[in-house]
């Protein structure tokens, strides 16, 4: 079994290790803490971008209130791929709580698309063993990156805009799975309203309220189009 | 060294906090998966929280004062942009945008 999952899961390692290098050389080259902590976050964080996000709001020495909302927004995403495995994952025992903890983007697409059989206890074994692997290449590469970000002096001035291109593919990935681009203007806009009228500390979160009130008032107008919509049909 | 109290305080909120998007929707919504204001927000605010963070963090990676004007992040950030375009290889867009931006900056013009 563990061959297969293995050669499942091959793509995910070419992607884990540079990304989670990336990150473990940001974290030793812009912070001044012991490099091991890089391979503890990828154990008890183990989220990509979040990481990333975090060497920033650690070199700013960001208020744990302030790290927990943009940890938390960052990750939302992850609450609406949990809505499509609520099936897939029931009866999973004690392996529930890993499945759920292990739930990466790229964690996420391989369980999704990946060809299943109706053993549903083999497959959920399936599924906890490609959610290890997948850990453990992220976990490496976060090791590999700390150590070399330690040791091989080099001149990494600018590294951190690494982050910035990550959030640029992302955008550009939403954009083409969903087909359209007014949530991603809309979300621009916010934080150029944020940068306009608030201080750096509290761009982020000013942005994020700002488009998800907007985000509820469209859901409010179309709603109450639909039901407009339906009394004038009946 | 950085204080080491703040980064395990910072790392135990950032593990809840990570946690917490995947596990919610399996303690609390397991009966609401087809309610139209989830999927209102499954659908469109993904997106719209990352166009904000590109947004806002290549806004403080440029120099909007000197004689770039904003120009040392924004051609590399375009060049993610249409390199990602291109191939479609997230590693690669990344590598070249992050290479051009240090390249720039190191530079010092």
């Amino acid at each position: 079994m563990n061959q297969s999952v293995f050669r499942l899961t091959l793509p995910i390692l070419f992607g884990y290790l540079p990304l989670g290098m990336a990150f473990g050389v940001l974290f030793t080259t812009q912070l001044d803490y012991a490099w091991w902590a890089a391979p503890l976050m990828g154990i008890v964080i183990y989220a990509g971008a979040g990481q990333i996000l975090a060497v920033s709001l650690l070199a700013v020495n960001a208020g744990l209130l302030e790290v927990f909302i943009a940890m938390f927004v960052l990750n939302a995403r992850h609450l609406f791929y949990g809505l499509s495995l609520l099936g897939q994952f029931k009866g999973a025992g004690w392996r529930k709580l890993y499945l759920i903890f292990g739930l990466t983007d790229e964690t996420y697409s391989l369980l999704t698309s990946r060809p299943r059989g109706t053993d549903r206890a083999h497959e959920q074994e399936v599924d906890f063993r490609i959610t290890g692997f997948n850990q453990c290449y992220w976990v490496v590469g976060c090791a590999i990156g700390a150590l070399l970000g330690d040791n091989v002096a080099f001149d990494s001035t600018g590294i951190e805009f690494a982050l910035v291109a990550l959030f640029i593919v992302l955008t550009l990935e939403q954009f083409k799975a969903l087909g359209e681009g007014f949530p991603i203007w809309l979300g621009a806009a916010a934080a150029g309203v944020a940068i306009l009228l608030l201080p750096p500390a509290h761009q982020l979160i000013g942005a994020i309220a700002l488009v998800t009130a907007v985000l509820l008032l469209e859901y409010r107008k179309s709603r109450g189009q639909t039901t407009r919509e339906e009394s004038s049909h009946g | 060294m950085g204080e080491p109290g703040y980064l395990a305080a910072f790392i135990a909120v950032a593990a809840v906090a990570t946690f917490a998007t995947r596990v919610i929707p399996f303690l609390f919504f397991e009966r609401h998966t087809e309610h139209p204001l989830v999927r209102h927000l499954g659908r469109y605010l993904p997106a719209a929280v990352m166009g904000l963070l590109a947004t806002v963090f290549l806004q403080r990676s440029a120099d909007w004062s000197g004689t770039w004007m904003g120009f040392d992040a924004l051609l590399p950030g375009a060049l993610v942009v249409i390199i990602h375009l291109w191939r479609r290889n997230a590693l690669l867009s990344i590598a070249a945008g992050t290479i051009s931006y240090m390249a720039i900056q190191q530079a010092g013009l």
